[in-house]
């Protein structure tokens, strides 16, 4: 492909600015010209998605923590404050709370489309990672963050959650003393949560900021999963991408709203509208809708340190992906198997979150045991055993093929170099 | 066909397992019924005769043991809310004895509570009202109505995400007023309990508040259980929600706006885009931002 127009600068001042900090010409070349496959579709509007509601959490975050007040005698009556007599309070924290799930509704989306279209695969293997770090690191913001309002999910998820590090041999209890910074969850931790829970999200900007540059490296994936070749098969990222981000992300807000606007307690749950009492266990501790899978996963295996290995690796094997999938072809469109079994690990991850939010006991933990293994199973055995088994359909030769093509039979066009006979 | 029969054989399984473990652990409360309330649904909006003649049930009934520390007297004055009057409100909290101070005899003293004052608690700690009510601790109400639920369970609750089903807090508290019967023979008690039929494990510490005619409502409305159920209910809605009427206004302002506004930003893209994906016809020429190639 031929490069892209580069930023011209018109005025005098923009001319004096370009020579001293190239601040214009970066913008123009990373969101202005920057090619984006022309064939994208909806699915690929999530991570633009995922940085609006980014900025929505931010705003939110910081006016709520001009109010908020980090201490176990006040923190459930200064978030009540907020609610009551802070201007337009409600809404801040209900922006907040349900932007939370609703981040975390566009990030599983994103990574699901990564995975479907081989997103992952050489050469996107540290947008990938690093993805999964985001992932990570947005997993124990949203825990901080649900810590906050002490209420009583908020007290015994601090403590499960925290208790979860005493499985660790010879130094677990010493760790989770050191994390409470106390024998039991108290004032200290509450501080140091809130504390984090502020700076991490600057944390995750800057690794998005990695993200991003690592994405304008190796550019973006594509439904086919064949990199575009000739410049028709690309288009500008402004106005192309832009337009259609905006317009889906119109779309994400109005359910969005639906929610803080119409349900806002619909995805909390009602034990944390009632003050931390250390002293009364709720009679089911869960957590947030957003972390079911994983609290299933933990809960299916009877041995503690197993259950926090499980849990701890079920993200971390993300990370693996892109050596655990021996197969050359991206796009699961062209990988009929990968795409069933890719199908039925979604519907287990589903099932997982189902059963988390259930009681463990009898048919429960059995149905989330054998859900785990499908978990496990599907990154240690069934990825790396399709690569080498499956036979996959022919590639189309360029993306323009495949959108020229459009509802001839696959099978029609010539076969292609990654196809396994 | 095959893949398919594989599929459905694999949901089977998984749908027979839950099932399995549903049974396991059926629910052992009744469900509360679901009323019909002035404040449900995207229009919905406290009715404000409503929210009076409850707050006077939780005044006469309710307030002898529950507090609402997290309200003020100036609550009941603002719009959205049982809509009294300021002078109302101020007479309302001047039947409160308020606790103040020190005074500059280094002493805490008594004094008619002020408009701007919050609900004084019936009881000054845990341990005076254990001490006054046989070891029990009646919760503060202030945000009862949304610290109670019943889990509707697969699959009603993603249907509730639909119908905006959000009252189940309310649906509980008038069920839990209304719940009150004779325990079914072989039942055992917990020492002090009575028998509530939709209260979890059925043994709940409260005596039965209400009975027929025991608050009298001057609009005509009937002065039944049922219906101070409904009231208080409504009530504690709004003490722990004040803010639903405002909420619910904006909503509307902002539906309207995102879908207008979304409506716009479609027709732009398939304006921008028109040039790009006509006929899929890549050799058409493009638009002019378009790099040459």
């Amino acid at each position: 492909m031929s490069g892209h127009p580069i930023y011209e600068p018109q005025s005098a001042f923009m001319k004096w600015l370009e020579r001293r900090l190239p601040i214009a010409s970066f913008a123009y070349s990373s969101f202005v010209v920057y090619p984006t496959p022309r064939n994208l579709n909806y699915w690929w509007t999530f991570g633009g998605i995922l940085t609006f509601m980014f900025g929505v959490q931010i705003i939110t975050g910081i006016v709520l923590a001009m109010h908020y007040t980090p201490h176990v005698d006040f923190a459930f009556d200064s978030v009540e404050t907020i609610m009551r007599d802070v201007n337009y309070g409600w809404l801040l924290r209900y922006l907040h709370a349900n932007g939370a799930s609703f981040f975390f509704v566009a990030v599983y989306v994103h990574m699901a489309r990564g995975m479907y279209y081989g997103s992952y695969k050489e050469p996107r293997e540290v947008l990938w990672i690093l993805g999964v770090i985001l992932f990570l690191l947005m997993v124990i913001t949203g825990f901080m963050g649900y810590v906050l309002p002490w209420g009583q999910m908020s007290f015994w998820a601090a403590t499960v959650i925290t208790n979860l590090f005493s499985a660790i041999p010879v130094v677990g209890s010493s760790i989770v003393t050191w994390l409470w910074g106390g024998f039991a969850v108290g004032n200290p931790t509450l501080n140091r949560f809130y504390s984090l829970h502020y700076l991490l999200p600057f944390v995750i900007a800057g690794v998005v900021v990695l993200h991003i540059w690592a994405l304008h490296m190796v550019g973006q994936n594509n439904p086919t999963g064949v990199e575009p070749k000739a410049d028709k098969e690309v288009v500008a990222f402004t106005p192309y991408a832009t337009v259609k981000d905006a317009f889906f992300i119109g779309l994400f807000c109005i359910v969005y709203a639906w929610f803080v606007f119409y349900i806002p307690n619909y995805l909390g749950h009602s034990d944390n509208y009632i003050p931390a009492n250390p002293s009364q266990t709720p009679t089911h501790i869960v957590p947030e809708w957003y972390y079911l899978p994983f609290y299933a996963i933990l809960r299916g295996i009877p041995n503690k340190l197993l259950g926090v290995t499980a849990l701890a690796a079920s993200i971390i094997v993300l990370a693996f992906m892109p050596w655990l999938d021996t197969s050359r072809v991206r796009s699961a469109n062209y990988r009929p198997l990968y795409r069933q079994f890719l199908f039925i690990f979604f519907a287990a991850v589903v099932g997982l979150g189902y059963l988390g939010s259930q009681e463990p006991t009898g048919g429960y933990v059995i149905a989330a045991r054998i859900l785990t293994i499908y978990y496990f199973a599907f990154f240690f055995v069934i990825l790396p055993l399709l690569g080498l088994f499956e036979r996959t359909r022919p590639l189309p030769n360029s993306i323009s093929e495949s959108v020229l093509r459009h509802g001839v039979p696959a099978g029609a066009s010539a076969p292609s170099p990654g196809v396994h006979a | 066909m095959k893949r398919h029969l594989r599929l459905a054989l694999a949901l089977a399984l998984a749908g027979m397992l839950c099932d399995i473990g549903a049974a396991a652990f059926a629910q052992e409360a009744d469900a509360p019924p679901r009323l019909h309330w002035s404040f449900s649904g995207p229009f919905g909006l406290y009715d404000q005769a409503q929210l009076q003649r409850g707050f006077k049930v939780y005044q006469e009934v309710c307030s002898t043991c529950h507090g609402i520390k997290l309200l003020s007297f100036r609550n009941l004055a603002e719009p959205g809310g049982p809509d009294f009057s300021e002078a109302q409100a101020a007479t309302i909290a001047a039947s409160f004895q308020v606790t103040d101070g020190p005074n500059d005899q280094g002493k805490m003293f008594k004094r008619p509570g002020k408009i701007s004052d919050y609900f004084p608690p019936p009881f000054p700690n845990e341990q005076s009202a254990r001490a006054a009510l046989g070891g029990k601790l009646p919760p503060d109400m202030s945000d009862l109505a949304k610290a109670r639920s019943y889990e509707w369970g697969f699959p009603r609750f993603i249907f509730d995400a639909f119908t905006m089903y959000q009252e189940d807090g309310p649906d509980y508290i008038h069920a839990i007023v209304t719940g009150y019967e004779d325990a079914p023979a072989g039942f055992v008690l917990p020492p002090g309990g009575q028998y509530n039929k939709y209260f979890p494990g059925h043994g709940i510490g409260m005596p039965k508040p209400l009975s027929d005619g025991q608050v009298e409502y001057t609009d005509g409305t009937p002065a039944t259980v049922d219906q101070y159920g409904r009231d208080v209910a409504a009530f504690l809605m709004w003490a722990a929600e004040p803010t639903l009427d405002a909420r619910k206004r904006l909503g509307f302002q902002v539906m309207v706006f995102l879908i207008v506004f979304t409506g716009l930003l479609y027709f732009t893209k398939k304006r921008v885009w028109y040039a790009v994906l006509d006929d899929r016809d890549l050799e058409k020429p493009r638009a002019p931002t378009e790099y040459k190639s």
